[in-house]
């Protein structure tokens, strides 16, 4: 895939004084749902505000489809960016919000007109437009930035927790635009606490801790790497209790507990290339009915509590 | 989604033309702010007070029963380079121009310039004009009204004065003159707010060297405002009491050279803003 398809950071550190925000950061992502997960004050923000030019890193390089912010008018042609500070300018109505950022783009009157309209349709905010931005609920201020950062339909979205704040009916409806906007073919870049929720969507993950990249990939691969945990599989089969007594006699096979409902059994193995040929091995030999074979622990929060610890779920 | 696809180069105009759309834009944005701000109420104000005092003078002499034309243009003058100078515009423009980029930066705005295709420099071009735009229509709209009670007063006289004598010329000389305060002290106060968290100091130092330049040696008073806009200035007020004293003659320069000397003053105090610009990052937290 070509350089100029991807976002790239090449060694790139920034220090807010002595305080690090990220270090060493060195990624090449290519299109689809990229999400950037880690606690609080691990360098995700940072990470975005490189990436659209609103810090500049201390040292390294950032390219964002072979160009930089240092050439703004056809930088941000491509890029729109829905931060996560909550605030706006004084007095502005939802649609003069988007319409006058539209018009800094030297767009005719009648242009930003359609495509204000349109942005405030696909965020499902028409029916608040012409009111005030200041009386708008946290979600539906969530929702107007990214009205006005999906706009100018960039090739490169950057979302910062897009879903805080939105309610149950708005996340499910964000995350369906996000999905569909990846699909699309665009770079969509999130980075959100919601492990869950991110997880349906994201094509590969970056995680992050203490300014530094810990893990990135598509979260198969990563969660691959992660040798230490041995990966956890959920099989569903007609004879459990026969499954596991031939699993245990394997040394890669770590535990293999029955479920309660007595059809399945939950395998945690070191190589789970082998424990697939057992598997097939053991079901001609046996002729035991298999209904379902899923990774129980081949996601994000999966990965993120071996890598980072904490509850996962909601960080 | 269409991608960037119909917004695509060709749809949009190029270079010049696209900076020009969008200093236009930035303009509007920026003059509706400044000019309706709640903030800017204390601008008005202050803006109001000289025509508020010219028009008691009138009413206490209706008809200028107790004055004449000759000492109401002295007076006029005066009040011109004393309040209007270095008060009232000194002070109007701090308000305006330190609030500008400030004004974004405390409002947490600021981000959405810096994530627009526009280039900073484009930014703080579209800004200072709209700050020049709003504070000669506050300005310039306030020198008219007391230029308008002083000589209205005087009924068929000040007519006369005005239509078929100097006076027409004196108007369009401070309105003239109030643009260009406008222009060499906006652009510091741009510059002012860009490189200090709080212009405020820095903003009486300028004060300090503005009002006390006429005892500086006769290349500093160069580089300050007031010493082009006194050579503008219709009619001349001569110093008195102890800073006639210490007043130091400068060699007065010509009415073109003194524009243009102006004009070259805010063109390198507005270069270097836009370099200070350039260099912004978003850091509202330890703003």
């Amino acid at each position: 895939m070509s350089v100029d398809n991807r976002i790239v950071f090449e060694d790139v550190s920034k220090f807010y004084g002595e305080v690090l925000g990220v270090n060493r950061v060195n990624l090449s992502l290519p299109p689809g749902v990229t999400s950037l997960v880690g606690p609080n004050g691990s360098g995700k923000t940072t990470l975005m505000n490189l990436m659209t030019g609103l810090v500049k890193p201390t040292q390294g390089r950032i390219s964002v489809l072979g160009l930089t912010p240092d050439q703004p008018e056809e930088f941000f042609r491509h890029v729109g960016y829905c931060t996560q500070f909550d605030s706006f300018p004084k007095g502005v109505t939802g649609y003069e919000f988007i319409n006058q950022f539209l018009r800094l783009r030297g767009l005719s009157g009648n242009d930003a007109h359609r495509l204000t309209l349109e942005a405030i349709e696909r965020t499902g905010m028409g029916n608040a437009a012409q009111r005030k931005v200041a009386g708008y609920s946290k979600g539906m201020r969530q929702r107007i930035r990214l009205a006005q950062a999906i706009a100018h339909h960039p090739t490169v979205l950057v979302l910062d927790e897009p879903l805080n704040g939105l309610d149950p009916m708005a996340r499910a409806e964000s995350i369906a635009l996000f999905e569909a906007l990846g699909k699309q073919g665009l770079h969509v870049i999130i980075s959100s606490h919601v492990l869950h929720e991110v997880d349906k969507i994201s094509d590969q993950v970056v995680l992050m801790s203490y300014g530094y990249v810990i893990a990135e990939g598509k979260i198969h691969g990563v969660r691959t790497e992660v040798k230490e945990h041995p990966m956890q599989i959920l099989v569903r089969c007609t004879a459990p209790n026969l499954l596991a007594s031939r699993l245990f006699s394997e040394d890669h096979v770590v535990e293999a507990k029955l479920n309660q409902d007595g059809r399945g059994v939950l395998v945690r193995t070191r190589d789970a290339e082998q424990f697939y040929l057992l598997l097939n091995k053991i079901i001609v030999e046996e002729q035991v009915d298999l209904q379902a074979v899923a990774p129980a622990d081949d996601d994000v929060n999966s990965v993120y509590q071996y890598l980072i610890g904490g509850g996962g779920g909601t960080v | 989604m269409s991608a960037a696809t119909d917004l695509s180069a060709s749809s949009l105009p190029q270079s010049s033309q696209l900076w020009l759309s969008q200093i236009w834009a930035i303009m509007r944005i920026e003059l509706k702010k400044a000019l309706w701000m709640r903030r800017s109420v204390w601008i008005y104000l202050i803006a109001l007070g000289p025509a508020a005092v010219i028009g008691l003078h009138a009413i206490n002499s209706p008809l200028g029963r107790y004055c004449n034309i000759s000492d109401d243009t002295t007076i006029l003058a005066t009040i011109f380079q004393i309040f209007y100078l270095r008060g009232v515009i000194f002070f109007g423009c701090m308000g305006l121009f330190t609030w500008l980029f400030r004004g974004d930066v405390v409002e947490k705005s600021l981000h959405y310039y810096f994530l627009s295709p526009v280039r900073r420099e484009v930014l703080a071009t579209g800004k200072f004009l709209a700050g020049l735009a709003g504070s000669w229509i506050i300005f310039g709209g306030s020198v008219f009204l007391s230029f308008a009670i002083m000589y209205g007063h005087f009924g068929r006289a000040g007519a006369d004065f005005v239509f078929h004598g100097p006076g027409f010329g004196h108007l369009l000389a401070y309105l003239g003159v109030t643009l260009l305060a406008c222009l060499g002290y906006g652009s510091v106060f741009l510059a002012l707010s860009l490189a200090f968290k709080n212009p405020i100091l820095p903003g009486a130092v300028v004060l300090l060297w503005e009002t006390f330049h006429a005892v500086l040696p006769s290349l500093l008073q160069k580089f300050s405002v007031i010493f082009y806009l006194k050579q503008l200035c219709p009619v001349s007020v001569a110093p008195t009491g102890i800073m006639a004293l210490f007043t130091v003659v400068a060699e007065p320069v010509s009415a073109p050279v003194a524009v243009i000397g102006l004009i070259l003053l805010s063109t390198a105090v507005l270069a270097c803003a836009c370099l200070q610009i350039r260099r912004t990052e978003i850091s509202y937290l330890v703003d």
